[in-house]
């Protein structure tokens, strides 16, 4: 019933939403709107390792850019079909390239959670602030690789031409947001469905006391992996169509600072141990940064993320949902009737012992 | 004589130079309630963390339930049937007390039996361990609201959550009023009846001589005593150990 509904209500905003920028017939509003759903997608992806396991990725920007330039990759096979194959699957290469956007958004899931994978394996034995440097560099790792391979266009870039309509929709930024939509009600279902299952509440003890985890009979080490790798693939799922949306991707926009920073300042801002945190964290600071490039400068995005960020763990340390939940505590059940305070409670799975 | 379900061979554990084990032997049948004494320091539970796997052993085996678990990651030792509780309370501490005594039953006892609890078969019996230790009424609390005392309680009902063949409970006793000591044994007791083996380390002698059939002693990693308490306690050595030549 709570999931049922959370899909509908998650469809009827994202509809309402698309509806009503189609009535404004404001393309920017597209745009716009698309960024902060990547925005969602990543901020959810890194609270799933971050949040609920407390394994803290600086490398958010990586997966991303592992996503975007899978996606680079198949473009550039597809435009050089005769180059690259031998006459007899030419035919069948034509066919079935370019892959639609769909189709690039799963290979780019599979390839970053295949790097996320091996990131958790390879760090399996890193805590703290080590297992973040480890990430760094593996952000810098992938950054060196990707400049100095050609076919994706090396340091100098590479430029996507994306088809300028449609069927249907008509315009492409449209079918785009579309997608992105789609993408970020599977992320924060995933989200959810981790947090209600044995997987959450494993992924809770880690956060907690592993050692303790491991004498309850919990496997860390396997938990850890399925994190990374979740959280791995959703990062590169959000990246996968960000080619076709920039139209042009080099190096250091695809693995650009913004992207670590507001991976991990969006969960931190909105709370961490519900799926609802990283939503209302994306979904705030998204916009502002949004408003703030238009009005202001783009160049002051990342400032705003920053002053925030101190602000919100002085005052706030667990974040908006942390604010809420302490003041949905005090009033949880009125004589054992559940109120709207505890229902909004608990369709937001913040269970009592929540952070 | 009973099978063996735990045994130790020539365990060694060393820390840089310091040796903390040194060739310890130790068996212990199934169904017997062993009780392990010795000074601080001693090595107590670092030969319960080498047994259980939270620490590796450099030399010797340990061989439990008539394998040999080497190697064998302290969650697959769970899995087996050994359980413990930590001398310091570990308690997961963003999630409830009733919360803390799930994770055992949703990660062990669920695999172990072959068969999923419910929903409600789980929920119930996180209220009915809560309830053998006295925390019912505190069971939707967070461990930041129990005293010290309430955690080595909630310590080791999780243990118990395990469903083991083997509980060893580290201290769980300490800091407890002479009633509250009393209910513990008794419960301890209880479950070793129900055929559970178990092995309490202890620093109130009057508990570990209630509750033992058997009083191993260690002194500075060595293993110096072995045998029915009533003699154990009154070797030249214990004494030695505890009140000095």
């Amino acid at each position: 019933m709570r999931a049922f509904l959370f899909y509908v209500v998650s469809i009827l905003v994202g509809g309402l939403f698309f509806a009503f920028a189609r009535w404004l017939g404001n393309d920017y509003l597209f745009f716009a709107g698309y960024t902060v759903l990547q925005f969602i997608v990543l901020a959810t992806a890194w609270n799933i390792l971050g949040g609920y396991c407390g394994y803290v990725n600086f490398g958010s920007a990586a997966f991303f850019a592992v996503g975007a330039y899978a996606s680079v990759a198949m473009h550039k096979l597809a435009a050089g079909v005769d180059r690259y194959f031998p006459e007899s699957v030419a035919g069948l290469a034509k066919l079935i390239l370019p892959l639609n956007i769909p189709t690039l958004i799963i290979l780019g899931g599979i390839m970053s959670g295949l790097v996320g994978l091996g990131t958790g394996y390879l760090t399996l034995r890193l805590r703290g602030a080590f297992f973040a440097i480890a990430t760094l560099a593996l952000a810098v790792v992938l950054q060196t690789l990707i400049i100095n391979w050609d076919f994706v266009g090396g340091s100098r870039g590479a430029y996507i031409i994306r088809p300028s309509e449609v069927p249907i929709l008509g315009s492409y930024i449209q079918y785009l947001f579309l997608v992105m939509l789609v993408l970020s009600v599977v992320a924060l279902a995933t989200a959810r469905i981790i947090e209600q299952s044995r997987l959450g509440y494993g992924f809770a003890t880690i956060r907690d006391d592993e050692i303790a985890a491991e004498a309850c009979g919990v496997p860390t080490l396997r938990l850890k992996l399925i994190a990374t790798t979740i959280s791995g693939a959703l990062m590169g799922m959000a990246g996968a169509p960000f080619p076709y949306y920039i139209g042009y991707l080099e190096p250091s926009s695809a693995f650009g600072l913004a992207y670590a920073v507001n991976s991990i300042a969006m969960p931190m801002i909105g709370g961490t141990t519900s799926w609802v945190g990283p939503l209302v964290g994306a979904l705030l600071l998204g916009t502002l940064q949004q408003v703030a490039t238009v009005t202001i400068s783009s160049a002051v995005n990342l400032l705003i993320v920053g002053l925030l960020l101190v602000g919100f763990v002085i005052v706030a340390p667990k974040g908006i949902i942390g604010l809420v939940q302490d003041f949905m505590r005090e009033r949880t059940s009125d004589k054992g009737q559940p109120t709207w305070r505890s229902r909004l409670a608990i369709f937001a799975n913040m269970r009592p012992g929540a952070r | 004589m009973a099978e063996l379900l735990l045994h130790v061979d020539n365990l060694s554990k060393r820390f840089g130079g310091f040796v903390a084990l040194d060739g310890i032997n130790l068996s212990v049948q199934a169904g017997e309630r062993v009780g392990l004494i010795g000074p601080n320091g001693s090595g107590k539970s670092t030969l319960v963390n080498c047994m259980c796997g939270t620490l590796r052993n450099e030399t010797g085996t340990v061989r439990f339930d008539g394998r040999i678990v080497d190697g064998l990651a302290a969650n697959q030792r769970t899995h087996r049937g050994m359980a413990r509780s930590f001398q310091l309370p570990r308690p997961f501490h963003t999630l409830s007390v009733a919360e803390n005594l799930r994770i055992p039953l949703l990660f062990t006892a669920h695999s172990r039996s072959g068969r999923h609890l419910t929903r409600e078969e789980t929920e119930s019996r996180c209220h009915e361990l809560a309830g053998l230790v006295g925390l019912a009424a505190k069971a939707n609390k967070l461990p930041r609201d129990l005293t010290q005392v309430e955690m080595r309680k909630l310590e080791l009902a999780r243990a118990m959550a395990a469903d083991p063949k083997l509980l060893i409970a580290d201290e769980a006793m300490a800091g407890l009023s002479q009633s509250e000591v009393t209910d513990i044994v008794d419960l301890l007791i209880k479950l070793n009846e129900r055929g559970v083996t178990i092995i309490l380390i202890e620093h109130i002698m009057r508990a570990v001589m209630s509750f033992s059939q058997r009083l191993v002693v260690l002194v500075s990693g060595k293993k110096i005593a072995d045998g029915a308490p009533d003699q154990v306690v009154n070797t030249r050595e214990v004494i030695g150990a505890y009140l000095g030549e």
